[in-house]
Order: structure tokens, then C-alpha cells, then sequence
């Protein structure tokens, strides 16, 4: 199994470690839901090496990843990133991603950990005409990403970068404890927050200094789990639950991710034809009505008829109910439209509610 | 830790026998495996177990685990406090985290089951 360069750190800090696709990470350290409260209401660290990072460079690198990609990666401008995905020529998922623009010839993708090695090899099968050199540096990044309302504060005092300016989806680089990295205001939990990407080999220089600062605003190390439970309340995706090779981009409600007039990129005839032929399901948020948690593959039924199954699903730490994800047909994919989810061997009343289910106070 | 007068199973369940009435609930090291208890499943008063059968479930923010009946018997009460305040699982385990009463049918199962002691020893081997 592989490590990240925070194992010891983990093992410190009691973090409880399991296997996640090939990596051993910590899934909670004191408990999901006191870590999930930290980062809702003060600040939490969370180590998320095991994601993939492909950088693309060379004179070629803007037209290869406006090639790969639905988002207009022609708009960043250095030093930003957007989200998007790596698309089949299906127009659906083979990865979803964060895209950095580190210079005009340098692009770095953020990728999922447990597509790195297969969004590499599908990256490399499209180079051909393009004159880029891939690189998968999956295993040489750290990835540390710190999330909350204080995560502000807390970061502050640890970088000359002018933080408090910092736009979302902006970056910077800067020295921590000597070592460099891209410091971006971007994240994974529906909070104000910022991940921090660094290739040198003493991360934990920065994560116990981040631990240290943190202490004032009681800042709690946070594993998978709560990281899991958080993006469910932000609706964020996770690959391999809610999207994959199956789900087209519109079907996951991504249509804003789609620029269509950017020109050509993998997909783009299917999904211009399902924009205009319209979809036939949509992924829909819900929350169970009557008793009962809903968890991934439970099967969903509209007039007992299997639908579909819950891609996503959980009891909400903050809202204290239970959520989830599912495409439903789009003639029922209204919000207030009830339908029925089979809990074990029952059939439980849930309905369509808007989402996200939880957005963060927007007051200063 | 473990109270002397339960009887466990391998499954982490306890039993408290009193006459003929025993009372079921989770072990202290259930809870913790399991994390942050946030939903209880119960059996109906006057369902009949038989002895290892699925008489709920308990679930946490991540996982979702089957309990199973320590003894065979008739179950005469249920710990409702448990449906609003499913956390005293967590806080008092082999307390106020009870989970039934059962009308215990057939006394020599309780051979079947671990002492304190032996219950400590089995899940010393489970941390390894």
C-alpha cells in the first residue's frame, strides 16, 4: 500500500488508517461528526495526497486540454483554475478535475485518486497530434487541504501572500517552513478554504505548523470520512458514486462546466445533441421523509418500479437527516416529487429537495 | 471495563440476565468500531428470536451494522430512548444504551456465550 508523506503525522495524531485505492489514509482521527462540526463551524487539516496531479507543458499544452476538457481552459489566466472533466467521446466522465493554468505552456490537472494511472494512459492516447509532454506526478505531490470559516485566519500568518484577496479558484505560490507551494483558494467541502500542493519531500514542516497556528481556533485533523460527508452536503461530485463513464455531463447537472462555443473537444457532438434534444434523467438531491438512512447502490423506485439506485448517501452531520443523490427520469426530477427507497426490506418515502443541501453563510 | 455479570458474544453483543428476563445491548468496543451511532433500527415487542437472528440495526455516518440476538426468547421491551437519542450507544454502551429485554426461552444457551474474561481475551486478539 502506498503512504503519503504524512503517514507519521496520521500515527501522531491517532488517525484511524484504511486502504483507499491503493493508499493508506486516515478515514477519521476523533470521529466523523466532530470533525465534519470542525471544518462546518471553525477549521479543519486534511491530508488528500492520494489525489493525482498530470501536468501537461509544452507549446501545444492550451489547445491539448481544451481538446480533453469541456470547460474553457482558454479563460484562466496564470496562476487560476476551474473545474472540469476529462470527457469520453460519449460525453461522459472519465474523470472530473481541477484545471490549473501554471504558466501559458504549463497546465496542471487535479485528478482523483482512484483515476490517476487511467486518466494518464487516456491523456497519453490523445497526445498524438499535440506537441505536450505529460507527466504524472501523483506520487511526488502532497496535497494538504485546510477548510472552514477560520481557515483564513489560520493561513494567514503562515505566508506573505495576500490571502485575504485571494479570489476563489485563484493560487499563488509562496515559501511555508522553507518549502514551496501553490497555495489555492479552492476545496472539497462547501467551506471558505484553501489546498496547498507542494513537491518537496518535508510536508510535514507545513502541516504541523498549519496544526500549531490552528490551535486557537480549535482546528481538528480531518479524515475520509468526514471529507466524504462534507462534500455530500455541498453536493460536490465524487467520482465513481455519482458520475463515471456512464453519466454524461448534462444527466450530472454540470451544464455550466460545458462551453460549448470554445470550439472542439471529446464529446462535444453528443452532448450539443443531448443539449438540444433535451436529457432523459438528471441527478437529483433528496432527503429521506420517513426512518431509515439512504447509502449508495440502495435501489430507488417511482410506483414500485426500479428506477434507478442511490449514488451517494448518508446521515447529514449538520443537518441531522439523511441525503442523498440519484438520477431520477427528468419527469420527476422536480424538487417536492416523492418516490420510494429500499431500505433493506423496506420501501422508504424520500423527495426531491434543492441542492446543495447546505451553503455556507455568505456574510463576511 | 466489561462488566463481570454480562455474558458476550462474538458479534459484540452483551446479555444481562435476571431471572428470566435478559437485557441486550452493544459492547463498548462495537461503539467504537463503529464511530458516531445515528440510527437505530428495533424489533416490535412480542417478536420471537431465535437464537444469532438479525434483531436490528445500527448504523453510523459511514457504516451500517446488523445486531444479533445473544439468546433465543420472546422480546418484551425496547429501549425507545434509543429512536431520538441514538448517541447513548456511544456514551453509555452497557448502561442507558441498552437496546431490549428479552424472555430468555431456553437457559443453556447461555453456555454458548463468552464471560467478561474470555470476551476481553477474544477482542485483544481482534486488535492484534
Amino acid at each position: 500500500m502506498k503512504k503519503t508523506r504524512l503517514y507519521a503525522c496520521h500515527r501522531k495524531l491517532g488517525g484511524k488508517m484504511i486502504e483507499f485505492f491503493g493508499w493508506e489514509m486516515p478515514v477519521e482521527y476523533r470521529g466523523i461528526v466532530e470533525e465534519h462540526l470542525a471544518v462546518r463551524n471553525r477549521a479543519g487539516l486534511f491530508d488528500v495526497s492520494h489525489m493525482g496531479e498530470i501536468v501537461i507543458s509544452g507549446k501545444d499544452a492550451l489547445a491539448f486540454v481544451q481538446y480533453l476538457t469541456p470547460n474553457d481552459a482558454s479563460r484562466l489566466s496564470v496562476n487560476q483554475a476551474q473545474y472540469t472533466a476529462l470527457t469520453t467521446p460519449r460525453g461522459t466522465f472519465v474523470d472530473d478535475l481541477l484545471v490549473y493554468c501554471l504558466d501559458q505552456y504549463r497546465y496542471l490537472m487535479v485528478v482523483n485518486a482512484a483515476n490517476s494511472d487511467k486518466d494518464y494512459e487516456w491523456i497519453l492516447s490523445h497526445q498524438e497530434e499535440f506537441n505536450v509532454k505529460v507527466q504524472n506526478q501523483s506520487q511526488s505531490f502532497t496535497q494538504i487541504a485546510l477548510q472552514g470559516p477560520n481557515a483564513l485566519e489560520i493561513l494567514r500568518p503562515l505566508t506573505s501572500l495576500n490571502l485575504q484577496e485571494m479570489k476563489y479558484f485563484w493560487s499563488g505560490w509562496d515559501k511555508i517552513q522553507g518549502e514551496e507551494f501553490l497555495i489555492s483558494r479552492t476545496g472539497y467541502t462547501g467551506e471558505d478554504g484553501f489546498e496547498l500542493y507542494t513537491l518537496s519531500t518535508q510536508p510535514e514542516k507545513a502541516w504541523e505548523v498549519i496544526l500549531e497556528e490552528g490551535k486557537k481556533y480549535e482546528l481538528l485533523p480531518v479524515g475520509l470520512g468526514a471529507r466524504d460527508t462534507l462534500r455530500l452536503e455541498a453536493k460536490l461530485m465524487l467520482y465513481g458514486n455519482d458520475i463515471d463513464e456512464t453519466t454524461t455531463i448534462l444527466e450530472a447537472d454540470l451544464r455550466w462546466l460545458v462551453k460549448f462555443k470554445k470550439g472542439d473537444f471529446l464529446g462535444r457532438d453528443v452532448l450539443l445533441r443531448q443539449k438540444e434534444d433535451g436529457i432523459k434523467r438528471k441527478i437529483v438531491g433528496f432527503e429521506v421523509v420517513e426512518r431509515g438512512i439512504a447509502r449508495q447502490h440502495y435501489p430507488v423506485f417511482i410506483h414500485s418500479k426500479k428506477v434507478s439506485e442511490v449514488t451517494s448517501g448518508t446521515f447529514s452531520p449538520y443537518l441531522k437527516k439523511s441525503i442523498g443523490l440519484t438520477y431520477l427520469p427528468v419527469e420527476y426530477s422536480e424538487e417536492g416529487t416523492e418516490f420510494e427507497i429500499g431500505i433493506r426490506s423496506k420501501k422508504v418515502k424520500a423527495r426531491v429537495i434543492p441542492t446543495p443541501f447546505y451553503r455556507k453563510n455568505e456574510n463576511p | 471495563m466489561y462488566p463481570e455479570d454480562f455474558y458476550y458474544t462474538k458479534d459484540h453483543e452483551w446479555a444481562q440476565i435476571k431471572g428470566d428476563t435478559a437485557t441486550v445491548g452493544i459492547t463498548d468496543f462495537a461503539q467504537k468500531q463503529l464511530g458516531d451511532v445515528v440510527y437505530v433500527e428495533l424489533p416490535e415487542v412480542g417478536t420471537q428470536l431465535e437464537f444469532h437472528q438479525t434483531i436490528g440495526v445500527v448504523e453510523s455516518v459511514k457504516a451500517v451494522s446488523d445486531i444479533y440476538s445473544p439468546l433465543s426468547g420472546e422480546v418484551v421491551a425496547v429501549n425507545g430512548e434509543l429512536t431520538n437519542s441514538p448517541e447513548l450507544i456511544n456514551q453509555d454502551p452497557h448502561g442507558k444504551g441498552w437496546i431490549l429485554h428479552l424472555k430468555v426461552k431456553d437457559n443453556s444457551e447461555i453456555e454458548k456465550l463468552m464471560s467478561a474474561t474470555e470476551y476481553e481475551k477474544f477482542i485483544e486478539g481482534l486488535e492484534g
